[in-house]
């Protein structure tokens, strides 16, 4: 099948800050892909060295086979692009930007363009000064996916839109990646990420730090497990891979790197079990252990490791 | 008073932001009327020769349609009057324009404005402070160049009504920028309605200086002039200015007290649902389509414009046969001892027209850089167009453009000429004026897209480039510029055609240069990063 996106050792300066600094990345064909960061990590960087906007300082890019910076404009047609601050011409309506952005793209699909219009609410008749921000999204989101491409690259495309036209919006991304299509889609809304990616890249300061599938993800981290015990618990303690360990008399309360959990679970087996419940990191936990310090030097009260 | 709660905080917050620029329009408007005094006192060994001069002057129509009715032209205080109060009116016009614009209607489009008002501020802080600012603004500069000219050795009188009269045209136009904010939802169209009104009082007092009929009353420009500095000084034109301010700044508050804030009087129409042929419809580019559609009203408003600027030149032309004399005095102040009076008039125009159409030129030029930097390059390069072809149509828009301009002034001042002599078959000979120093237009276009394309921080450089050209072509002789620092401009080798023969080479090498600039503009923007 091979990767849609290639990125090895990417570096990208501007003066004198490094925004991407040795950034690897990697899309295989037919996934949807999590892009997670915070404000300033280099997503939007990483993004517009893909779409050739911006060149590389060091480092291989591949998309769809080819080079984004020479050969931009005949790789764009197989793709597609929303921002995440979508700006539009103040005196075209949106159906006009719709049909040219589409039409520079080399077409759209007519019905899937009228579907769309209708799926999302949008009044094609507008003039772009008098869109809100999730409107102007929406214009953009429908140019997008109306078009026939092979991937779509997707910068916060939802961070404007309402809950409902956000469940619109995972149904379109179900249907594109259900067509064999890929998406690359940089977020903050790790609820959307996690309902939507097959795989997810964590960025941090200009670097990949973590990337997989939110299972593999969820291995490297630790699992939350509380239980009432028949009999008060000694020893859990000496167990490797133990964190935050919190005994009340028969009741006990840790966090267990997910690979140790069955050792775990065998050791509090010993004291006889009454109550248990454990539970996986969610994405957000993950993505607070990578920031965790960050978090912690801003001095907000955000305690990560328990 | 709630009503303006805030606006001391917004005052303090925009005079930071406009320091630098009132600097540089205070010293670029001083400069303009001190200038005049250094450079008339350099030129005359004696009063006799003086005089001589003023009056071969005072009936050159071509000079009085540039500058203003002639008064007292034997001094010193008389020629900076003549010289400068008309170009000084329009700058602070623009200058009042720029800053009212910046602080209303920009700030409403951007959504800026809605941050601000969310805070503790009356309704009517923001357009209080903007006001406020720009009258500041405009006392700057008034005070400065009178202190320049009392400093300069001027008589009292003539230099304080030189600077009060600067004050209240300032506040004139600064009144109808804020009307014309009231009126339209985006900042462009408000700087389009204030340039026309800026355009149409510097024609009419052109036109009603040259056939003294009265039209310059209805200009503010003319007002000023009307004042008379050094000339007999007469105050009660003031007063006229000053009502004009009152009026419209107090329309202004009245338009603004019934509108909805990000709205306009003129308020947005429902657009197309779908894309007509001319925004996609040519050919696969679609680049061209849409560059088209964002220069279209613009290209229109100055074509227009041009044409009728052209137009005035025109009708004035033939008084010039009347006013002047044959005496060889006369001839020699005229462009390049031009054979005919009349065609020396028609190239001076000619040129003119053309250096006024280079606020065209450069403002297209800049167009692409304008919408990289509004973000709206980026969803438009993640399509099929190339980032060449993309720049190519900003670039292909702007010089034909300016070509149609040039054109259209053309074929006004031609017409304007026949209108009034009935001889329609010298249109082409004196409407060829702007095409033949037109040329220069191109290296100001390469200039802006080299820029863009090498230095897109500095882009707007390109402006010290026309600013550059305007100078040394009304003031280069004047203020006795080195030969190689007139050569800079390339006006100064095209022919001021029809008083000079049209010369080819010149032409042809003009326009070899500005092309090049073109390439390695278009080149530069292949390599570098776009934002």
């Amino acid at each position: 099948m091979g990767n849609v996106i290639d990125i090895a050792e990417l570096v990208k300066r501007f003066g004198a800050t490094t925004a991407l600094d040795g950034l690897d990345l990697s899309v295989a064909r037919g996934e949807v892909h999590g892009f997670l960061g915070p404000n300033g990590a280099g997503k939007s960087t990483t993004i517009r060295v893909l779409l050739g906007l911006l060149r590389a300082d060091a480092g291989t890019v591949s998309l769809l086979g080819g080079d984004p910076w020479s050969e931009a404009a005949q790789l764009h047609r197989r793709l597609a692009y929303v921002p995440g601050d979508v700006n539009l011409w103040p005196n075209l309506s949106g159906g006009e930007v719709i049909d040219l952005l589409g039409r520079l793209r080399g077409g759209l699909d007519e019905k899937r363009r009228a579907d769309l219009l209708e799926r999302f609410e949008l009044d094609p008749t507008k003039k772009g000064r008098t869109y809100s921000k999730g409107n102007r999204q929406k214009v953009a989101l429908v140019a997008a996916l109306s078009s026939d491409v092979e991937l779509l690259m997707l910068d916060e495309p939802t961070s404007g839109l309402d809950p409902i036209m956000e469940s619109v919006f995972q149904a379109c991304i179900d249907e594109f990646r259900a067509d064999g299509r890929s998406v690359l889609l940089s977020s903050h809304i790790l609820a959307e990420v996690e309902r939507l990616c097959d795989r997810v890249s964590i960025i941090r300061a200009g670097r990949v730090v973590e990337s997989g599938t939110l299972a593999d993800l969820r291995h490297l981290t630790r699992t939350a497990v509380s239980a009432q015990l028949a009999t008060d618990p000694v020893g859990l303690d000496t167990l490797e891979g133990i964190h935050g360990l919190v005994v009340e008399g028969s009741r006990a309360e840790f966090e267990v790197d997910s690979a140790r959990l069955g050792d775990a679970l065998g050791r509090l087996g010993e004291f006889g079990i009454l109550t248990l419940t454990s539970q996986p990191p969610t994405l957000e936990e993950l993505f607070l252990r990578h920031y965790g310090d960050e978090v912690d030097a801003s001095g907000a009260p955000v305690e990560v490791d328990r | 008073m709630r009503a303006v709660t805030g606006a001391g905080i917004l005052l303090r917050t925009f005079l930071a932001r406009d320091l630098l620029a009132v600097v540089c329009w205070t010293a670029g408007i001083t400069l303009l009327y001190w200038s005049q005094a250094i450079s008339v006192d350099g030129l005359y060994a004696s009063q006799a020769e003086f005089d001589k001069a003023a009056a071969s002057m005072e009936q050159n129509a071509a000079f009085i349609a540039m500058a203003g009715p002639a008064r007292a032209l034997n001094t010193t205080g008389g020629q900076v009057a003549w010289q400068a109060t008309a170009f000084g009116a329009v700058l602070v016009g623009l200058m009042s324009m720029f800053l009212i614009g910046r602080h209303t209607r920009v700030e409403e489009e951007t959504g800026r404005d809605e941050l601000v008002r969310s805070g503790a501020i009356g309704r009517h802080a923001p357009m209080t402070a903007a006001l406020a600012v720009t009258l500041l603004a405009n006392l700057v500069v008034a005070l400065v160049t009178t202190g320049a000219l009392l400093g300069y050795g001027l008589p009292a009188a003539g230099s304080w009504a030189i600077g009060l009269g600067l004050f209240l045209v300032g506040a004139c136009f600064t009144g109808v920028a804020l009307v014309a904010a009231q009126l339209t939802q985006g900042a462009r169209a408000m700087y389009g309605i204030v340039g026309a009104v800026l355009g149409a009082s510097y024609a009419l007092r052109a036109i009603g200086d040259v056939t003294d009929n009265g039209l310059s009353w209805l200009s503010p420009i003319g007002c000023y002039q009307a004042m008379r500095p050094y000339a007999d000084e007469r105050w009660w034109p003031a007063l006229l200015l000053l009502a004009v301010a009152v009026v419209t700044v107090c329309t202004a508050y009245a338009v603004f007290g019934r509108r909805d804030i990000g709205s306009g009087v003129f308020s947005a129409r429902p657009g197309q649902p779908r894309a007509s042929g001319d925004l996609v419809g040519w050919g696969h580019a679609g680049a061209l389509g849409l560059a088209w559609r964002l220069h279209r009203g613009s290209l229109i408003g100055w074509t227009l414009g041009m044409f009728l600027g052209g137009l005035g030149y025109g009708t004035v032309g033939n008084d010039v046969g009347d006013l002047l004399g044959d005496s060889e005095a006369t001839r020699d102040v005229l462009a390049a001892g031009a054979a005919d009076l009349v065609d020396g008039f028609y190239g001076a125009a000619g040129l003119m027209l053309v250096l006024i159409t280079g606020g065209y030129a450069v403002s297209a030029a800049l167009r692409a850089r304008g919408e990289e930097d509004a973000g709206r390059v980026e969803a438009l390069l993640s399509t099929g167009l190339s980032r060449t072809s993309w720049f190519l149509a900003h670039t292909a828009i702007t010089v034909l453009g300016t070509v149609v301009i040039v054109i259209a002034s053309g074929i006004g001042l031609g017409s304007g000429y026949a209108l009034v002599t009935g001889e329609w078959g010298d249109v082409a000979r004196l409407g060829a004026a702007p095409v033949s120093a037109g040329a220069g237009l191109l290296v100001l276009i390469g200039l802006g897209v080299l820029l863009v394309g090498v230095l897109p921080r500095w882009a707007g450089l390109a402006w010290l480039g026309l600013g550059f050209c305007v100078v040394v072509m009304f003031f280069g002789q004047l203020l006795k510029f080195p030969d190689w620092l007139v050569d800079l401009s390339p006006f100064s080798h095209l022919a001021l055609v029809p008083a000079q023969s049209f010369d080819l080479v010149p032409y042809a090498v003009v326009l070899l240069i500005g092309a090049s600039l073109l390439v390695a503009g278009v080149v530069g923007l292949r390599r570098r990063d776009l934002h």
